[in-house]
């Protein structure tokens, strides 16, 4: 059916041409390796902080730990040569009742902070999956 | 007594605060648009997505307008949704199709054919961005033409019918290259003709199984860019009813507005071949 064909030469021209290109730098480059990691966090952790939806769970929180365990825990999902130091997202979170709408609002925050430190989208969305999967980890059931 | 323009303008800014007070917790675009029967989804097609942007802790609901201008002839169709704790969604929409140039070439008593859609949609289990596996939903949406003489003389059996259709909705946020891709399959069981407005089952058949399939490509979180396709009977012998397809942006400025803006291809419709046109659609969401 030639409707159909005309439609799916419109989809294929419609997805972005990077699907064809290799791409040149790592996902850890892309989020400026190490220092652009630590900058990243500083943004997100500004942001958390500002975020009246959220920000009463952090206050008895010890902030530069937290930091500290986030740039980790960032740095090894991008593919960064760190390790992960930190007690596992289910030992963590446990207890604190956190609601979907609490882990959405992270996530928001943490692409704000993403698009602040100009990270491209396509390694925006590579960390995104990766954190997706702790959801059933950090959200009571 | 029917409001004045004003009026429907005081009442639209009395809403305002009102959509601005509280803001749903499910992430921004998660709440899709409005189908054309009143569904949360895309323009033609439901998705297993619930309307609005509550979570499970939480209620919210939208409501929308849409046009759909062919040529010979336009679709209007407005309506509302209600969503419980991201678990069922209630939807009354009502659809005015102008018969345009058919009116005069059939004689037709009528300028336009109106029905109204009574939906529910059950989210069974999943959550379209973060279980690995789809959001899967079931949906019925009962049709009631407002006058069924024009469906029956062309052959229709009834003035009202129900579909039921199962959708299955996957955000993948990385789905290839870095790029975040939703999709979305529908299945429907329905004896609809034109999506009711021509009524329900005919002289060539009664009620079959179809599909209905969308794809998008979501290159920032504002904004979608996609297709659908919906597989429709085609039971009159009068007239063949063709699939609907369509190419669509969607955007979501924040969480309290959606617009799309399509291009519809209808196939033919009631002899009259070639039905393309703009679509357009807005949407607002508490």
């Amino acid at each position: 059916m030639s409707r159909v064909a005309v439609y799916c030469l419109a989809w294929a021209l419609l997805l972005p041409a990077g699907c064809a290109s290799v791409p040149k730098a790592s996902q850890y480059e892309q989020f400026g390796g190490r220092p652009g990691i630590e900058a990243l966090v500083e943004e997100f952790l500004v942001r958390i902080l500002d975020d009246g939806r959220i920000n009463r769970g952090f206050a008895e929180v010890d902030i530069v730990h937290l930091n500290d365990r986030l740039v980790e825990q960032i740095c090894v999902e991008v593919g960064g040569p760190c390790t992960y130091t930190g007690r596992s997202m289910a030992e963590s979170h446990a207890g604190l009742g956190l609601g979907e709408a609490d882990f959405n609002a992270l996530v928001e925050d943490l692409v704000d902070a993403m698009d602040a430190r100009a990270i491209p989208r396509t390694a925006q969305n590579r960390l995104l999956q990766r954190l997706a999967r702790m959801h059933g980890d950090i959200v009571s059931p | 007594m029917i409001p004045k323009p004003q009026a429907f303008a005081d009442i639209f800014l009395a809403m305002l605060p009102l959509m601005a007070q509280a803001e749903g917790g499910r992430l921004l675009g998660t709440g899709g648009a409005t189908q054309v029967e009143g569904a949360a989804g895309g323009g033609l097609v439901p998705w297993a997505v619930l309307a609005g942007y509550g979570t499970r802790e939480q209620n919210g609901g939208t409501a929308f307008y849409t046009r759909v201008d062919t040529g010979d002839y336009a679709l209007d169709a407005a309506g509302v949704a209600w969503t419980f704790a991201n678990r069922l969604e209630l939807s009354l929409a009502h659809q005015r199709l102008d018969l345009g140039p058919l009116q005069q070439q059939l004689s037709l008593p009528m300028a336009m054919l109106q029905q109204d859609v009574f939906g529910a949609k059950l989210r069974l289990g999943g959550d379209v961005v973060f279980t690995a596996w789809p959001q899967l939903s079931l949906g019925v949406q009962h049709k009631r033409l407002r006058d069924d003489a024009l469906p029956m003389a062309v052959g229709a059996r009834d003035g009202a019918g129900t579909d039921v259709y199962l959708s299955a909705s996957k955000l993948f946020l990385n789905g290839g290259g870095g790029n975040q891709i939703l999709v979305n399959a529908t299945f429907r069981y329905t004896g609809a003709n034109q999506l009711g407005l021509l009524g329900h089952g005919g002289d060539r058949g009664r009620r079959s199984l179809v599909w209905e399939g969308s794809a998008a490509w979501l290159p920032d979180p504002s904004w979608a860019v996609g297709l659908e396709y919906r597989q429709k009977p085609d039971q009159l012998a009068f007239a063949v009813e063709d699939d609907a397809m369509d190419a669509f942006v969607a955007w979501f400025p924040n969480k309290h507005a959606t617009v799309v803006a399509a291009w519809v291809d209808l196939g033919s419709i009631a002899g009259r071949d070639g039905q393309r046109g703009g679509y357009l659609s807005l949407q607002l969401t508490h």
